[in-house]
Protein backbone atom coordinates (compact mmCIF):
# COMPACT_ATOMS: atom_id res chain seq x y z
CA UNK A 1 0.00 0.00 0.00
CA UNK A 2 0.91 3.62 -0.45
CA UNK A 3 3.31 5.04 2.14
CA UNK A 4 3.18 8.17 4.26
CA UNK A 5 5.47 10.78 2.75
CA UNK A 6 8.19 12.75 4.56
CA UNK A 7 8.87 16.08 2.84
CA UNK A 8 11.58 18.63 3.63
CA UNK A 9 10.77 22.23 2.71
CA UNK A 10 13.46 24.62 1.47
CA UNK A 11 12.80 28.36 1.78
CA UNK A 12 14.65 30.02 -1.08
CA UNK A 13 15.41 33.72 -1.24
CA UNK A 14 17.31 35.30 -4.13
CA UNK A 15 18.58 31.88 -5.12
CA UNK A 16 19.78 30.69 -1.73
CA UNK A 17 18.25 28.57 0.99
CA UNK A 18 17.74 30.99 3.83
CA UNK A 19 17.14 28.59 6.67
CA UNK A 20 19.73 25.98 7.25
CA UNK A 21 22.85 27.90 8.09
CA UNK A 22 23.83 24.98 10.30
CA UNK A 23 23.58 22.52 7.47
CA UNK A 24 27.22 21.60 7.81
CA UNK A 25 27.42 18.28 6.01
CA UNK A 26 27.38 19.97 2.62
CA UNK A 27 30.16 21.96 1.10
CA UNK A 28 27.65 23.79 -1.10
CA UNK A 29 26.10 25.50 1.87
CA UNK A 30 22.83 27.17 1.03
CA UNK A 31 22.67 25.82 -2.54
CA UNK A 32 19.05 24.71 -3.00
CA UNK A 33 19.80 22.11 -5.67
CA UNK A 34 22.60 20.51 -3.63
CA UNK A 35 20.40 20.44 -0.55
CA UNK A 36 17.46 18.95 -2.45
CA UNK A 37 19.76 16.31 -3.91
CA UNK A 38 21.17 15.45 -0.48
CA UNK A 39 17.69 15.14 1.02
CA UNK A 40 16.47 12.95 -1.83
CA UNK A 41 19.48 10.67 -1.40
CA UNK A 42 18.77 10.45 2.34
CA UNK A 43 15.25 9.25 1.57
CA UNK A 44 13.04 12.34 1.28
CA UNK A 45 9.91 11.29 -0.62
CA UNK A 46 9.45 14.71 -2.19
CA UNK A 47 10.95 18.18 -1.95
CA UNK A 48 9.11 21.49 -1.59
CA UNK A 49 10.75 24.79 -2.57
CA UNK A 50 9.14 27.93 -1.24
CA UNK A 51 10.38 31.02 -3.05
CA UNK A 52 10.28 33.94 -0.65
CA UNK A 53 12.14 36.40 -2.90
CA UNK A 54 10.64 39.85 -2.80
CA UNK A 55 11.35 41.00 -6.35
CA UNK A 56 10.50 39.73 -9.81
CA UNK A 57 14.16 39.79 -10.80
CA UNK A 58 15.02 37.51 -7.90
CA UNK A 59 12.14 35.23 -8.87
CA UNK A 60 13.83 34.54 -12.19
CA UNK A 61 16.51 32.67 -10.26
CA UNK A 62 13.96 30.10 -9.04
CA UNK A 63 13.37 29.03 -12.66
CA UNK A 64 17.08 28.22 -13.00
CA UNK A 65 16.94 26.32 -9.72
CA UNK A 66 13.94 24.35 -10.95
CA UNK A 67 15.69 23.52 -14.21
CA UNK A 68 18.78 22.30 -12.40
CA UNK A 69 16.74 20.36 -9.83
CA UNK A 70 14.87 18.53 -12.60
CA UNK A 71 18.22 17.37 -13.97
CA UNK A 72 19.85 16.44 -10.68
CA UNK A 73 17.17 15.34 -8.23
CA UNK A 74 15.25 12.15 -8.91
CA UNK A 75 12.24 12.55 -6.64
CA UNK A 76 9.19 14.76 -7.28
CA UNK A 77 9.33 18.40 -6.29
CA UNK A 78 6.87 21.24 -5.80
CA UNK A 79 7.55 24.95 -6.17
CA UNK A 80 5.48 27.57 -4.40
CA UNK A 81 5.77 31.25 -3.60
CA UNK A 82 4.85 34.04 -5.96
CA UNK A 83 2.69 31.86 -8.23
CA UNK A 84 -0.04 34.29 -9.32
CA UNK A 85 -0.87 33.53 -12.94
CA UNK A 86 -1.13 30.68 -15.41
CA UNK A 87 2.05 31.94 -17.03
CA UNK A 88 3.87 31.66 -13.65
CA UNK A 89 2.73 28.03 -13.51
CA UNK A 90 3.72 27.39 -17.12
CA UNK A 91 7.20 28.78 -16.50
CA UNK A 92 7.81 26.54 -13.46
CA UNK A 93 6.28 23.38 -14.95
CA UNK A 94 8.10 23.89 -18.26
CA UNK A 95 11.35 24.21 -16.30
CA UNK A 96 10.64 20.79 -14.78
CA UNK A 97 8.70 21.27 -11.54
CA UNK A 98 6.28 18.39 -10.90
CA UNK A 99 3.76 20.55 -9.06
CA UNK A 100 3.17 24.20 -8.32
CA UNK A 101 1.87 25.55 -5.05
CA UNK A 102 -0.26 28.65 -4.60
CA UNK A 103 -1.53 30.35 -1.49
CA UNK A 104 -2.58 34.03 -1.26
CA UNK A 105 -3.17 34.24 -5.01
CA UNK A 106 -5.65 31.34 -4.84
CA UNK A 107 -7.57 33.06 -2.04
CA UNK A 108 -7.70 36.31 -4.01
CA UNK A 109 -8.60 34.53 -7.24
CA UNK A 110 -10.01 30.99 -6.78
CA UNK A 111 -10.48 30.72 -10.56
CA UNK A 112 -6.70 30.35 -10.74
CA UNK A 113 -7.02 26.86 -9.20
CA UNK A 114 -9.62 25.83 -11.76
CA UNK A 115 -7.71 27.26 -14.71
CA UNK A 116 -4.48 25.61 -13.53
CA UNK A 117 -6.13 22.23 -13.01
CA UNK A 118 -7.80 22.32 -16.43
CA UNK A 119 -4.62 23.37 -18.14
CA UNK A 120 -2.08 21.13 -16.39
CA UNK A 121 -4.12 18.50 -14.53
CA UNK A 122 -5.09 18.39 -10.87
CA UNK A 123 -1.98 16.40 -10.00
CA UNK A 124 0.12 19.53 -10.69
CA UNK A 125 -1.88 21.87 -8.49
CA UNK A 126 -1.13 22.16 -4.79
CA UNK A 127 -3.08 24.72 -2.77
CA UNK A 128 -1.35 25.87 0.40
CA UNK A 129 -3.68 26.83 3.23
CA UNK A 130 -2.36 28.69 6.26
CA UNK A 131 -4.88 28.35 9.09
CA UNK A 132 -5.21 29.92 12.52
CA UNK A 133 -7.63 29.07 15.34
CA UNK A 134 -10.34 31.57 16.30
CA UNK A 135 -13.38 31.12 18.57
CA UNK A 136 -15.55 30.22 15.58
CA UNK A 137 -13.11 27.75 14.01
CA UNK A 138 -9.97 28.01 11.88
CA UNK A 139 -9.55 31.00 9.56
CA UNK A 140 -7.56 31.13 6.34
CA UNK A 141 -4.58 33.45 6.80
CA UNK A 142 -2.59 35.05 3.98
CA UNK A 143 0.58 37.09 3.63
CA UNK A 144 2.76 34.71 5.58
CA UNK A 145 0.11 34.05 8.21
CA UNK A 146 -0.31 37.72 9.16
CA UNK A 147 -3.61 38.62 7.48
CA UNK A 148 -6.95 37.14 8.56
CA UNK A 149 -9.25 36.62 5.59
CA UNK A 150 -12.18 35.63 7.82
CA UNK A 151 -12.67 32.61 5.55
CA UNK A 152 -13.29 29.25 7.25
CA UNK A 153 -10.28 27.00 6.56
CA UNK A 154 -12.21 23.71 6.44
CA UNK A 155 -14.78 25.18 4.03
CA UNK A 156 -11.98 26.63 1.92
CA UNK A 157 -10.31 23.20 1.78
CA UNK A 158 -13.56 21.72 0.37
CA UNK A 159 -13.79 24.58 -2.11
CA UNK A 160 -10.25 24.14 -3.43
CA UNK A 161 -10.94 20.43 -3.89
CA UNK A 162 -14.06 21.29 -5.91
CA UNK A 163 -12.04 23.74 -8.01
CA UNK A 164 -9.60 21.00 -8.95
CA UNK A 165 -6.70 21.15 -6.51
CA UNK A 166 -4.83 17.84 -6.42
CA UNK A 167 -3.36 18.30 -2.96
CA UNK A 168 -3.57 20.59 0.04
CA UNK A 169 -0.51 21.78 1.93
CA UNK A 170 -1.96 22.67 5.32
CA UNK A 171 0.10 24.83 7.67
CA UNK A 172 -1.01 25.71 11.16
CA UNK A 173 -0.03 29.30 11.93
CA UNK A 174 -0.50 28.45 15.62
CA UNK A 175 2.00 25.59 15.76
CA UNK A 176 4.44 26.81 13.06
CA UNK A 177 7.83 27.44 14.63
CA UNK A 178 6.74 26.21 18.07
CA UNK A 179 8.29 22.74 17.61
CA UNK A 180 5.78 21.03 19.86
CA UNK A 181 4.16 18.94 17.14
CA UNK A 182 1.68 19.28 14.29
CA UNK A 183 -1.74 20.83 14.89
CA UNK A 184 -3.63 17.55 15.20
CA UNK A 185 -7.22 18.92 15.53
CA UNK A 186 -6.81 21.19 12.48
CA UNK A 187 -5.17 18.43 10.42
CA UNK A 188 -7.89 15.94 11.35
CA UNK A 189 -10.67 18.42 10.52
CA UNK A 190 -9.30 19.17 7.04
CA UNK A 191 -8.35 15.57 6.19
CA UNK A 192 -11.86 14.42 7.07
CA UNK A 193 -13.48 17.17 4.99
CA UNK A 194 -11.79 16.35 1.65
CA UNK A 195 -11.00 13.39 -0.62
CA UNK A 196 -7.61 14.62 -1.88
CA UNK A 197 -4.23 14.11 -0.18
CA UNK A 198 -3.32 16.57 2.58
CA UNK A 199 0.24 17.44 3.63
CA UNK A 200 0.52 18.55 7.27
CA UNK A 201 2.96 21.34 8.07
CA UNK A 202 4.02 23.45 11.02
CA UNK A 203 5.30 22.48 14.42
CA UNK A 204 7.76 19.64 14.00
CA UNK A 205 10.45 19.56 16.67
CA UNK A 206 11.35 15.88 16.73
CA UNK A 207 10.79 12.67 14.72
CA UNK A 208 7.99 11.50 17.05
CA UNK A 209 5.84 14.39 15.82
CA UNK A 210 5.62 12.81 12.37
CA UNK A 211 4.57 9.46 13.86
CA UNK A 212 1.98 11.27 15.97
CA UNK A 213 0.24 13.01 13.07
CA UNK A 214 0.17 9.78 11.03
CA UNK A 215 -1.34 7.90 13.99
CA UNK A 216 -3.88 10.57 14.92
CA UNK A 217 -5.10 11.46 11.41
CA UNK A 218 -5.29 10.05 7.87
CA UNK A 219 -2.98 12.75 6.54
CA UNK A 220 -0.90 11.64 3.51
CA UNK A 221 2.36 13.45 4.21
CA UNK A 222 4.22 15.54 6.74
CA UNK A 223 6.44 18.50 5.93
CA UNK A 224 9.16 20.16 7.99
CA UNK A 225 12.01 22.59 7.45
CA UNK A 226 14.11 23.54 10.44
CA UNK A 227 14.56 20.12 12.05
CA UNK A 228 16.21 18.91 8.87
CA UNK A 229 18.15 22.06 7.97
CA UNK A 230 19.50 22.63 11.45
CA UNK A 231 20.71 19.09 11.29
CA UNK A 232 18.83 18.28 14.46
CA UNK A 233 17.43 15.13 12.86
CA UNK A 234 17.92 13.38 9.55
CA UNK A 235 15.21 12.10 7.20
CA UNK A 236 16.34 8.61 8.14
CA UNK A 237 15.83 9.24 11.87
CA UNK A 238 12.30 10.44 11.15
CA UNK A 239 11.58 7.38 9.01
CA UNK A 240 13.13 4.99 11.54
CA UNK A 241 10.93 6.49 14.26
CA UNK A 242 7.80 6.18 12.10
CA UNK A 243 8.69 2.60 11.21
CA UNK A 244 9.23 1.63 14.87
CA UNK A 245 5.77 2.94 15.62
CA UNK A 246 4.19 0.98 12.80
CA UNK A 247 3.72 3.80 10.29
CA UNK A 248 3.99 2.60 6.69
CA UNK A 249 6.98 4.47 5.17
CA UNK A 250 9.44 3.96 2.31
CA UNK A 251 12.94 2.95 3.31
CA UNK A 252 15.48 4.53 1.01
CA UNK B 1 20.17 7.33 -30.21
CA UNK B 2 17.09 7.04 -28.01
CA UNK B 3 14.15 9.17 -29.18
CA UNK B 4 11.71 10.68 -26.71
CA UNK B 5 8.51 11.53 -28.55
CA UNK B 6 7.77 15.24 -28.20
CA UNK B 7 4.03 15.79 -28.51
CA UNK B 8 3.41 18.62 -26.09
CA UNK B 9 2.25 16.56 -23.11
CA UNK B 10 4.40 17.63 -20.19
CA UNK B 11 8.01 18.31 -19.45
CA UNK B 12 10.43 15.57 -20.40
CA UNK B 13 13.71 16.90 -18.96
CA UNK B 14 13.69 14.34 -16.15
CA UNK B 15 13.01 11.44 -18.52
CA UNK B 16 15.80 12.66 -20.78
CA UNK B 17 18.21 12.88 -17.84
CA UNK B 18 17.28 9.39 -16.66
CA UNK B 19 18.48 7.88 -19.96
CA UNK B 20 21.47 10.18 -20.33
CA UNK B 21 22.72 9.21 -16.87
CA UNK B 22 22.80 5.60 -18.11
CA UNK B 23 25.07 6.70 -20.93
CA UNK B 24 22.58 6.83 -23.79
CA UNK B 25 22.38 9.78 -26.18
CA UNK B 26 18.83 11.14 -26.31
CA UNK B 27 16.90 13.22 -28.82
CA UNK B 28 13.53 14.82 -28.08
CA UNK B 29 11.61 15.01 -31.33
CA UNK B 30 8.36 14.75 -33.26
CA UNK B 31 10.14 14.47 -36.62
CA UNK B 32 9.37 11.19 -38.45
CA UNK B 33 12.87 10.79 -39.93
CA UNK B 34 14.48 11.21 -36.50
CA UNK B 35 12.04 8.77 -34.92
CA UNK B 36 12.71 6.25 -37.70
CA UNK B 37 16.45 6.57 -37.16
CA UNK B 38 16.24 6.03 -33.39
CA UNK B 39 17.31 2.86 -31.59
CA UNK B 40 14.49 3.05 -28.99
CA UNK B 41 11.22 4.99 -28.83
CA UNK B 42 10.17 6.48 -25.49
CA UNK B 43 6.61 7.81 -25.22
CA UNK B 44 6.28 9.95 -22.08
CA UNK B 45 3.32 12.11 -21.08
CA UNK B 46 1.32 13.77 -18.35
CA UNK B 47 -2.30 14.85 -18.85
CA UNK B 48 -5.45 13.19 -20.18
CA UNK B 49 -5.70 10.22 -22.56
CA UNK B 50 -8.04 12.04 -24.90
CA UNK B 51 -5.88 15.20 -25.10
CA UNK B 52 -2.76 13.10 -25.65
CA UNK B 53 -4.22 11.10 -28.55
CA UNK B 54 -5.46 14.37 -30.08
CA UNK B 55 -1.90 15.76 -29.92
CA UNK B 56 -0.49 12.58 -31.48
CA UNK B 57 -3.08 12.65 -34.26
CA UNK B 58 -2.48 16.37 -34.86
CA UNK B 59 1.19 15.55 -35.50
CA UNK B 60 0.18 12.54 -37.65
CA UNK B 61 2.29 10.30 -35.45
CA UNK B 62 -0.17 7.51 -34.57
CA UNK B 63 0.49 5.27 -37.58
CA UNK B 64 4.21 5.94 -37.45
CA UNK B 65 4.41 5.00 -33.75
CA UNK B 66 2.49 1.77 -34.41
CA UNK B 67 4.83 0.94 -37.26
CA UNK B 68 7.95 1.72 -35.22
CA UNK B 69 6.70 -0.47 -32.36
CA UNK B 70 6.86 -3.48 -34.70
CA UNK B 71 10.62 -3.25 -35.01
CA UNK B 72 12.04 -1.04 -32.25
CA UNK B 73 12.13 -1.33 -28.46
CA UNK B 74 9.32 0.90 -27.25
CA UNK B 75 8.60 2.24 -23.75
CA UNK B 76 5.54 4.21 -22.68
CA UNK B 77 5.80 6.04 -19.36
CA UNK B 78 2.80 7.14 -17.26
CA UNK B 79 0.24 8.54 -19.73
CA UNK B 80 2.48 7.21 -22.51
CA UNK B 81 1.98 3.73 -21.06
CA UNK B 82 -1.78 4.15 -21.07
CA UNK B 83 -1.74 5.15 -24.75
CA UNK B 84 -0.31 1.71 -25.63
CA UNK B 85 -3.72 0.15 -24.94
CA UNK B 86 -6.76 -0.32 -27.14
CA UNK B 87 -9.19 2.18 -25.61
CA UNK B 88 -9.19 4.93 -23.02
CA UNK B 89 -12.19 6.17 -21.04
CA UNK B 90 -10.83 9.48 -19.72
CA UNK B 91 -12.99 12.39 -21.00
CA UNK B 92 -15.01 10.03 -23.17
CA UNK B 93 -14.07 6.99 -25.18
CA UNK B 94 -10.83 7.41 -27.17
CA UNK B 95 -8.93 4.90 -29.29
CA UNK B 96 -5.36 4.29 -28.17
CA UNK B 97 -2.38 2.96 -30.14
CA UNK B 98 -3.60 -0.61 -29.56
CA UNK B 99 -0.11 -2.07 -29.17
CA UNK B 100 -1.25 -4.08 -26.13
CA UNK B 101 -4.84 -5.33 -25.69
CA UNK B 102 -6.62 -3.61 -22.81
CA UNK B 103 -8.55 -0.57 -21.65
CA UNK B 104 -7.68 2.45 -19.50
CA UNK B 105 -10.31 3.18 -16.87
CA UNK B 106 -10.72 5.27 -13.75
CA UNK B 107 -9.32 3.45 -10.71
CA UNK B 108 -12.05 1.97 -8.53
CA UNK B 109 -10.82 2.22 -4.96
CA UNK B 110 -12.07 3.43 -1.58
CA UNK B 111 -8.70 5.25 -1.30
CA UNK B 112 -8.05 8.86 -2.36
CA UNK B 113 -7.65 9.78 -6.04
CA UNK B 114 -5.37 10.77 -7.66
CA UNK B 115 -3.19 7.87 -6.52
CA UNK B 116 -0.25 10.13 -5.56
CA UNK B 117 2.86 8.85 -3.86
CA UNK B 118 5.18 5.92 -3.34
CA UNK B 119 3.68 2.47 -3.61
CA UNK B 120 5.12 -1.02 -3.55
CA UNK B 121 5.72 -3.13 -6.66
CA UNK B 122 4.51 -6.72 -6.81
CA UNK B 123 6.31 -8.52 -9.62
CA UNK B 124 4.73 -11.40 -11.54
CA UNK B 125 6.64 -14.31 -13.07
CA UNK B 126 6.45 -12.87 -16.61
CA UNK B 127 9.94 -11.33 -16.81
CA UNK B 128 12.44 -12.90 -14.38
CA UNK B 129 14.90 -9.97 -14.53
CA UNK B 130 12.25 -7.72 -12.92
CA UNK B 131 11.81 -10.10 -9.97
CA UNK B 132 14.39 -8.22 -7.90
CA UNK B 133 12.08 -5.17 -7.80
CA UNK B 134 9.45 -7.07 -5.84
CA UNK B 135 8.74 -4.94 -2.75
CA UNK B 136 10.45 -1.83 -4.18
CA UNK B 137 8.71 1.52 -3.81
CA UNK B 138 8.14 3.74 -6.84
CA UNK B 139 6.35 7.06 -7.40
CA UNK B 140 2.85 7.07 -8.91
CA UNK B 141 0.63 10.01 -9.94
CA UNK B 142 -2.57 9.03 -11.78
CA UNK B 143 -6.31 8.47 -11.52
CA UNK B 144 -6.73 6.12 -14.48
CA UNK B 145 -5.10 2.73 -14.91
CA UNK B 146 -4.79 -0.05 -17.46
CA UNK B 147 -6.95 -3.15 -17.35
CA UNK B 148 -5.20 -5.88 -19.23
CA UNK B 149 -4.51 -9.59 -19.22
CA UNK B 150 -2.07 -11.31 -16.85
CA UNK B 151 -0.13 -12.41 -19.94
CA UNK B 152 1.11 -8.80 -20.34
CA UNK B 153 1.45 -7.83 -16.67
CA UNK B 154 5.02 -7.61 -15.35
CA UNK B 155 4.13 -5.75 -12.14
CA UNK B 156 1.20 -4.31 -10.25
CA UNK B 157 0.63 -2.41 -7.03
CA UNK B 158 -2.02 -2.53 -4.34
CA UNK B 159 -4.21 0.52 -3.68
CA UNK B 160 -7.21 -1.34 -2.36
CA UNK B 161 -7.44 -2.16 -6.06
CA UNK B 162 -4.91 -4.01 -8.16
CA UNK B 163 -3.23 -1.36 -10.29
CA UNK B 164 -1.21 -2.33 -13.37
CA UNK B 165 2.32 -0.95 -12.92
CA UNK B 166 4.52 -2.49 -15.67
CA UNK B 167 3.34 -4.20 -18.85
CA UNK B 168 5.11 -5.91 -21.71
CA UNK B 169 4.21 -7.39 -25.06
CA UNK B 170 7.27 -8.43 -27.04
CA UNK B 171 9.65 -5.46 -26.98
CA UNK B 172 6.86 -2.98 -26.19
CA UNK B 173 6.93 -2.01 -22.50
CA UNK B 174 4.79 0.33 -20.44
CA UNK B 175 5.47 1.78 -16.99
CA UNK B 176 2.57 3.48 -15.17
CA UNK B 177 4.66 5.13 -12.45
CA UNK B 178 7.48 7.66 -12.95
CA UNK B 179 10.82 5.82 -13.00
CA UNK B 180 12.54 9.18 -13.53
CA UNK B 181 11.08 10.34 -10.18
CA UNK B 182 11.58 7.08 -8.31
CA UNK B 183 15.10 7.73 -7.02
CA UNK B 184 17.78 5.06 -7.54
CA UNK B 185 15.29 2.23 -8.04
CA UNK B 186 13.71 4.03 -11.01
CA UNK B 187 17.05 4.14 -12.77
CA UNK B 188 17.55 0.41 -12.13
CA UNK B 189 14.15 -0.31 -13.66
CA UNK B 190 15.01 1.67 -16.81
CA UNK B 191 18.32 -0.19 -17.01
CA UNK B 192 16.48 -3.51 -16.74
CA UNK B 193 14.14 -2.52 -19.59
CA UNK B 194 17.15 -1.57 -21.75
CA UNK B 195 18.87 -4.88 -20.98
CA UNK B 196 15.73 -6.89 -21.73
CA UNK B 197 15.18 -5.33 -25.13
CA UNK B 198 18.83 -5.60 -26.11
CA UNK B 199 19.02 -9.34 -25.51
Amino acid sequence: MIVKRIIPCLDVKDGNVVKGTNFVSLRELGDPVAMAKAYSEQGADEIVFLDISATNEARETIVDIVRSTARNVHVPFTVGGGVRTISDMTRLLQAGADKVGMNSAAVANPQLIKDGAERFGSQCIVVAIDAKKFVDGWHVMTHGGSKDTGKDAVEWAKEVEQLGAGEILLTSVDTDGVKSGFDLPLTKAVVEAVRIPVIASGGVGKPEHFAEVFEATDVSAGLAASIFHEHTFSIKEVKDCCKRRGVNIREA
Amino acid sequence: MIAIVDYGMGNVASVQTAFEKLGYPVIITDQPDQLKAASHIILPGVGSFQAAMAEIEARQLADLLKELALTKPFLGICLGMQLLFTTGYENGLTKGLNLIPGTVERIETPQLLPHIGWNELKITDLVPSFKRFDGSYVYFVHSYAARTSAEYTVAYTDYDAEITAIVKKGHVYGIQFHPEKSAHIGSEIIKTFLNEVSS
